[in-house]
């Protein structure tokens, strides 16, 4: 119901835009055409370029950029050159539809890499859809933007979105399988009973007890409890070998120490969710050996990752690249790659903007990140994840795998 | 059976916090007649005086001798900012609708977090709370029964806080006036006692426990953040209720019932209803039977003009 209405809201408005756009837009192609024989496709970015998530943002900016830059120098798209068009969405919803929309009205946009939160691409999906403009994430890892809110059924809801890193539905299970791999067979469960905790712990149990493990307590916290001792006290008896926890960091962290101050000197084991350096200054010292798990790789374990890195370096970036550069850097490239067919034969962008959505489902090379290639929902076909552990009092990578 | 007195134990570990904090309600509604809703936030000060002692004169030291000196930090900053905050918001309000100062009492609580929110470093989210030797670490074991160490702490505080607020009211001058101001604000004042003087101590009074549960609420749970006062505020709020507020010794005992039905409901209470997110609503409903059943609290006089 809420999706239809933003449909409802954005056709129009998209349609608006466009007519606006309309005489504007011919002006520009005519002095192009007339400057040079080279036609110009822009590649937008929505991510946050400011505020608390900026450094990932900006990190998936320069990556973009760079994959631009190269694009450019070695034309890989004949009679076409590519720009960067980057806008801010401040990590915020609302900011980052009114991005998506400003870019929908562009009609030299082929493609969009972003957004940074789930959240906000919930937002800009729909808008850039009734414009046909594709939107390949870096970071999104929410299922429901490929697979449909209804994961038992899954229908893809917007043929124009895909995303370079895996989702969350491999996450809990990717955890089953490594606690299972490491010995332990019993585990309490705790969640938050948010979308993104239930899941975790939902997908978690069902892997675990498939490969023969037990859930030998299963419990909630709310949101904003800071003391656990009472729920602690409840799961000791069972005798767990782990706790797998579905939430965020600042639950996590508390649950940790506090967990360790009761003599319960069991790992917690969560998601992306607690995989941040505050989580370790939240649980203190005792947080060694605790476990999270994340999507990808370490861009800088693989070859063609050391080799983006140096190339990023190169490139005089002011900031780094981030746990999501490589990712952006794939996703640019991916949309790069599917011009190539797209654009050849294509009078204007508008026009081929059909044409790069069927190809970019059809793409596959070896990225810095791994293979990228997209399946039916437009999810990477590449399920590769990442094991940390905290020792010294930083997350260092324990294994990566890729999801079977 | 063993689960059930270490859920006893959890339950008046967290009850003996809310405790410390309820008696500050209680003391100023003694008193004034009025609900000072900002003091959940006094004991959030608290919590940040003691860490910013901690920061700013012992940064790195874990030695058991610095908890005094942050507990002396934690009393000083939430007195002051009780003391002030009566002196500046309450006492011209003394004489208006009684609507008033609760409307400022919400006013200033928002104006305190978001004081500590905005100029506190690093106080956007949690913060790590200092980790102090003996107080902190590992567990006791007592039989079948985990004992934290934090909980000692805590559990000794509301003992010594307790025995030196029944001292302190019923064996000192300024206590007995505060009795006598309670009883009758004008008969007082003929009798020679300095009202505002007594308003001025009852706040500071509930401000310096608060204080202290602000500094085992960081032991206890090894975080503090601008927000925790809110809760805690009205945990503490529903227990002196639950005790009869006016009472200083119902605050207590409101406090340690509303701990232990907490913990209790999180062990024994099965299936959808039961489990941690569910706690409050039991505490809530425990609250709620209590005032039908007796509107002036487990311990209240039958007082007609009573919240």
């Amino acid at each position: 119901m809420q999706q239809r209405s933003i449909i409802r809201l954005g056709v129009p408005l998209a349609v608006a835009a466009l007519a606006l756009s309309a005489c504007g837009s011919r002006s520009d192609s005519a002095t192009g055409s007339s400057a040079a024989s080279t036609k110009v496709a822009k590649i937008g970015v929505i991510a946050p370029l400011s505020g608390g998530l900026s450094a990932m943002g900006l990190g998936i900016k320069n990556s973009v950029d760079l994959a631009i830059k190269q694009a450019n120098d070695s034309g890989a798209v004949a009679g076409w050159k590519f720009e960067l068009y980057a806008l801010d969405d401040e990590a915020k919803a609302e900011v980052g539809k009114n991005a998506a929309t400003k870019i929908s009205s562009d009609d030299a946009v082929i493609g969009v890499v972003g957004t940074l939160n789930s959240s906000v691409a919930q937002q800009t999906v729909p808008v850039l859809a009734a414009a046909k403009i594709a939107q390949v994430s870096p970071a999104n890892t929410n299922p429901t933007l490929t697979q449909g809110a209804d994961l038992a059924n899954k229908k893809r809801p917007y043929n124009n979105y895909f995303r370079t890193c895996t989702t969350d539905a491999v996450q809990g299970p990717f955890a089953a399988q490594y606690l299972l791999g490491q010995g332990i067979k019993a585990v309490a469960t705790i969640h938050d009973k948010k979308t993104y905790g239930q899941g975790l712990v939902d997908a978690f149990t069902a892997e675990f007890t498939k490969g023969g493990g037990k859930v030998v307590a299963a419990e909630t916290v709310g949101e904003n409890d800071k003391d656990f001792a009472t729920v602690i006290s409840k799961i000791k008896p069972s005798a767990p070998g782990a706790i797998y926890y579905g939430g965020e960091y600042p639950t996590a962290g508390p649950l940790s120490q506090q967990m360790k101050a009761q003599g319960l000197t069991i790992p917690l084991m969560g998601g992306d969710g607690i995989f941040d350096p505050k989580f370790i200054e939240l649980a203190g010292a005792t947080a060694t050996g605790d476990m999270a798990t994340s999507v990808g790789a370490p861009t800088d374990s693989t070859d063609a990752g050391k080799k983006f890195l140096t190339e990023y370096k190169a490139g005089g970036y002011k900031e780094e690249a981030s746990a999501y550069g490589g990712y952006g850097y794939d996703a640019a490239k991916a949309i790069i790659e599917a011009a190539k067919s797209a654009l050849k034969d294509a009078k204007d962008v508008k026009s081929g903007r059909d044409a790069l959505l069927t190809a970019l489902g059809k793409v596959s090379f070896d990225g810095v990140t791994g293979k990228v290639a997209f399946d039916e929902y437009g999810d990477t076909t590449s399920k590769v994840l990442t094991v940390y552990k905290v020792d010294g009092g930083k997350w260092v990578p324990a294994k990566t795998d890729t999801f079977k | 059976m063993d689960l059930f007195f270490q859920q006893l134990l959890n339950g008046l570990t967290l009850g003996s916090l809310y405790a410390l904090i309820a008696v500050g309600y209680t003391v100023v509604y003694g008193i004034v007649q009025i609900i000072n809703f900002a003091h959940g936030e006094v004991f959030m000060i608290g919590a940040f005086g003691a860490m910013a002692t901690w920061t700013v004169l012992f940064q790195g030291n874990t030695s058991l001798w610095v908890l005094p000196l942050m507990i002396v930090g934690a009393v000083a900053s939430s007195v002051v900012v009780a003391v002030l905050m009566e002196r500046i918001a309450y006492r011209p309000l003394r004489h208006a609708p009684r609507l008033a100062p609760l409307i400022t009492a919400i006013g200033i609580s928002v104006f305190l977090q978001e004081a500590i929110r905005l100029f506190y470093p690093g106080a956007k989210s949690a913060l790590p709370f200092p980790r102090i030797d003996v107080v902190t670490g590992t567990a006791l074991t007592l039989g079948p029964l985990t004992v934290r160490r934090s909980a000692i702490f805590t559990i000794g505080s509301l003992i010594v806080c307790a025995a030196l607020l029944w001292f302190f009211i019923n064996r000192t001058k300024l206590g007995r006036g505060m009795l006598a101001v309670s009883q009758d604000k004008d008969t007082a004042r003929l009798m020679g006692i300095n009202v505002d003087r007594i308003i001025a101590v009852a706040f500071g009074l509930g401000a310096a426990l608060a204080g202290v549960a602000g500094v085992a609420q960081g032991l206890q749970n090894n975080n503090i953040d601008f927000f925790m006062g809110f809760l805690a505020g009205l945990k503490a709020f529903t227990a002196a209720v639950l005790g009869g507020i006016g009472n200083v010794m119902g605050a207590v005992l409101g406090g340690l019932v509303l701990g232990v039905v907490e913990a209790m409901a999180v062990q024994f209470i099965p299936g959808t209803f039961g489990g941690s997110p569910w706690k409050d609503v039991w505490a809530f409903a425990l609250l709620i039977i209590v005032l039908v059943f007796r509107p002036q609290g487990l311990l209240g006089a039958r007082v007609v003009d009573r919240a």
